[in-house]
């Protein structure tokens, strides 16, 4: 019972060619609100993409788009054939009344694999995962962590070309993520072109290419090195909260206070540090904060 | 506790659904059931054969009216009119006497015309007949036409009926004869003889069971169905299935399989249980029966995958399973006759399954009815299953094709 076209699909129009994934400026309004705004990512073959935010930033909106769960209102999708896709909706996106060799079973033969390919595969997964010991488990009774990483291995069990996994490691404790993550970097090492949303910016820093969202808007995209090159003005960290107009340029991290200064203004107290990611994409946060508030130019 | 009847409050108005159904749901069950629930039969559909058929048509008091008369039929034609379901009441003219045929599966309208026979025969005066009537202990005294009806019905009536189920009576032309052991009431000047067909016994399990296996399969089809759709949809595999290459309409008959599958063995166990235990006779073929609880179990897994496709949890699926499933067991003709609910209620009954599955099941298994008289609810069945599973396919594929249904502005 199969039957989706088995070519490239865009969304609308534009020929997508193989390995070079992503969306266009696509817009979606959801109940009225602009939940993206003219969003381009790109998904290359052999990388991973990863797309940041807070809450509500669009991530979800922006990865149902590009696995082909929504239609966005404007802008063109590539992506491959619904063959060729592995997605893992927010969730683990598994059948909890499955076990898990089940419910891997369902999945390959949904797209079609063959009883020795779906053996394989599924073997050589569960091993990568450890989830070997689980196989006849079922998937509501697996902990937070193996129900992820058997979303996960769900998803990449065809081998797909386009693999778009939505917060993996939400809520799974870090050996797990550490573990989800080498699967991850496996497929792409593989050649599959992966994209994933996180909320955590330490896991973002991994990947080849970031776009940072904000209200579905792009608030910053490139390379890891690219966001940090392009903070304006500069960081220092300070022992306690600053006073005065500095307050509304600060942050808590750790145990001291981040706040940053824009071009061209004074520089207060505290030691100058270089900005990581998560600095980027905060000050790239503020600097959109203060122009709407009307403070910054 | 005030903290919590506010809570409760506050997430009772935001679930607009349960209020709707906590404020409508009385409104309306009090509504249906004051207009439906009825088993007064006001109307008694009747059809005339033989010589006399034209004159007995014109002479025959209310409750009765004629719904066709030919003078040129004779029994075989006027047994055809009930065993299809276009008459309750048949009479059937030319012998020394006239027999009265009645349809034993409209309950309450049989019961209805046994009594106004019975009242008639009360009311002709017939000293020498109604004295021979009571001395056989069929009919009360004193022209209490309720009881005397009621005493037709238990006694001699069924074992007559019986008779002319098995062919006797109609055979041998007995009919127009006397015979001991046969109900006889008055129909204006002369005694007719009364015969209860298919349900001589006017047991109530005979008409109910082919009803509830209705029900049962409502009950599957419906409720089951839409729960399990909705889950998908709570355990967020429902966005999984829109990205693997499959069809909607691959994923919807795949889904809806296994249920079908339940439900039709479901009903083979409730059709075996209620001929074997509580001895449902089973008359007609099996085949047509068959066709009629596939077509209709479609519909009803199909109405199953629409309240699926409008709930956003399993509360709301459920909710809306009952709402169905309500009028369905009150306005189908399962409990209170067609023709007993009133005209503004009554249509309501006809945009139900169960009501079309009802004539099917009782048709067949009691009245031994073939596909050709069943045709009006083979094809309406058909018709709401067209409509139910277009509809729920499209809500379906809403979910499954989003890029060519599901465009975001």
């Amino acid at each position: 019972m199969t039957g989706r076209p088995v070519g490239p699909v865009t969304s609308p129009g534009t020929r997508a060619d193989a390995g070079d994934w992503g969306t266009d400026e696509i817009s979606v309004l959801y109940q009225g609100r602009l939940a993206l705004d003219k969003i381009t990512l790109r998904a290359v073959a052999g990388q991973l993409t990863a797309v940041v935010g807070g809450d509500g930033a669009g991530k979800t909106t922006l990865l149902r788009c590009l696995a082909g769960v929504l239609a966005p209102g404007s802008g063109h999708v590539r992506r491959p054939s619904a063959r060729q896709i592995g997605y893992l909706s927010a969730g683990s996106g598994t059948y909890p009344d499955l076990t898990v060799q089940e419910n891997l079973d369902f999945r390959a033969s949904a797209y079609g694999l063959s009883s020795a390919q779906a053996r394989e595969q599924s073997g050589d997964l569960l091993g990568r995962a450890g989830l070997d010991a689980a196989r006849d488990r079922l998937a509501g009774q697996l902990s937070g962590g193996m129900r992820q990483k058997l979303g996960v291995i769900a998803a990449m069990l065809t081998s797909p070309r386009l693999l778009v996994l939505d917060e993996p490691t939400t809520g799974v404790d870090p050996v797990s993520r550490s573990g989800l993550w080498w699967l991850i970097a496996r497929a792409a090492a593989d050649g599959c072109a992966v994209v994933l949303a996180t909320t955590y910016l330490d896991e973002a820093e991994r990947a080849a290419a970031v776009l940072a969202l904000d209200d579905g808007r792009e608030l910053a995209a490139g390379t890891p090195d690219q966001i940090i090159a392009a903070v304006p003005g500069t960081l220092r960290s300070v022992a306690g909260r600053p006073p005065g107009s500095d307050e509304q340029r600060a942050w808590r991290r750790g145990g001291r206070w981040r706040v940053w200064d824009p071009p061209q203004s004074a520089s207060g107290a505290g030691q100058p540090i270089q900005p990581d990611l998560q600095d980027a994409v905060t000050v790239a946060a503020l600097a959109r904060e203060l122009r709407l508030a009307g403070s910054l130019r | 506790m005030w903290a919590m009847i506010l809570k409760e409050f506050r997430q009772l108005r935001r679930d607009r659904r349960t209020l709707a159904m906590m404020i409508l749901m009385p409104v309306l069950l009090l509504v249906v059931l004051g207009y439906a629930a009825s088993f007064d039969v006001s109307s008694i559909a009747v059809a005339a054969s033989g010589p006399q058929a034209s004159t007995v048509a014109g002479a025959l008091p209310r409750p009765f009216h004629v719904v066709a008369a030919e003078n040129t039929q004779g029994r075989g034609w006027a047994q055809d009119q009930l065993r299809d379901g276009n008459a309750v009441v048949a009479v059937v003219t030319g012998g020394a006497r006239p027999v009265v045929l009645i349809d034993g599966t409209q309950l309450f309208a049989a019961r209805a015309a046994l009594t106004a026979l019975a009242g008639q025969a009360a009311k002709s005066g017939q000293a020498a007949q109604a004295g021979q009537v009571a001395e056989s202990g069929q009919v009360a005294q004193s022209g209490q036409a309720a009881q005397a009806g009621q005493a037709a019905q238990s006694g001699q009536a069924a074992q007559s009926g019986h008779a002319a189920q098995s062919g006797h009576a109609a055979e041998s032309g007995q009919a127009a004869q006397s015979e001991p052991g046969t109900s006889q009431v008055a129909l204006q000047t002369t005694t007719p003889q009364v015969h209860v067909l298919y349900n001589p016994k006017l047991a109530t399990s005979d008409i109910m069971i082919p009803g509830l296996a209705g029900v049962v399969l409502v009950f599957i089809g419906t409720i089951i169905t839409s729960l399990g759709v909705v889950r998908e949809r709570q355990s967020g595999t429902l966005e999984q299935l829109a990205v693997m290459p499959l069809r909607p309409r691959d994923v919807f008959l795949g889904k809806i399989t296994p249920y079908f599958a339940v439900a039709a063995a479901d009903l083979a166990i409730v059709l075996v249980v209620g001929v074997a235990i509580f001895g449902v006779p089973f008359r007609g073929s099996l085949l047509v029966f068959g066709l009629g609880a596939l077509l209709f179990l479609f519909v009803t897994l199909g109405i199953g995958v629409l309240i699926s496709s409008v709930s956003q949890n399993q509360g709301q699926a459920i909710q809306l399973a009952v709402m169905t499933l309500l009028p369905q067991v009150l306005l189908s003709g399962l409990i209170f006759p067609l023709s007993s609910i009133v005209a503004g209620v009554r249509w309501i009954a006809y945009l139900l399954p169960l009501t079309y599955f009802n004539e099917i099941s009782r048709g067949v298994m009691l009245r031994a009815e073939p596909i050709g008289a069943l045709w009006q609810p083979f094809l309406y069945l058909t018709l709401l299953g067209a409509v139910i599973v277009t509809l729920a396919s499209l809500r379906f594929r809403r979910y499954l094709a989003p890029a060519r249904s599901r465009r975001a502005a």
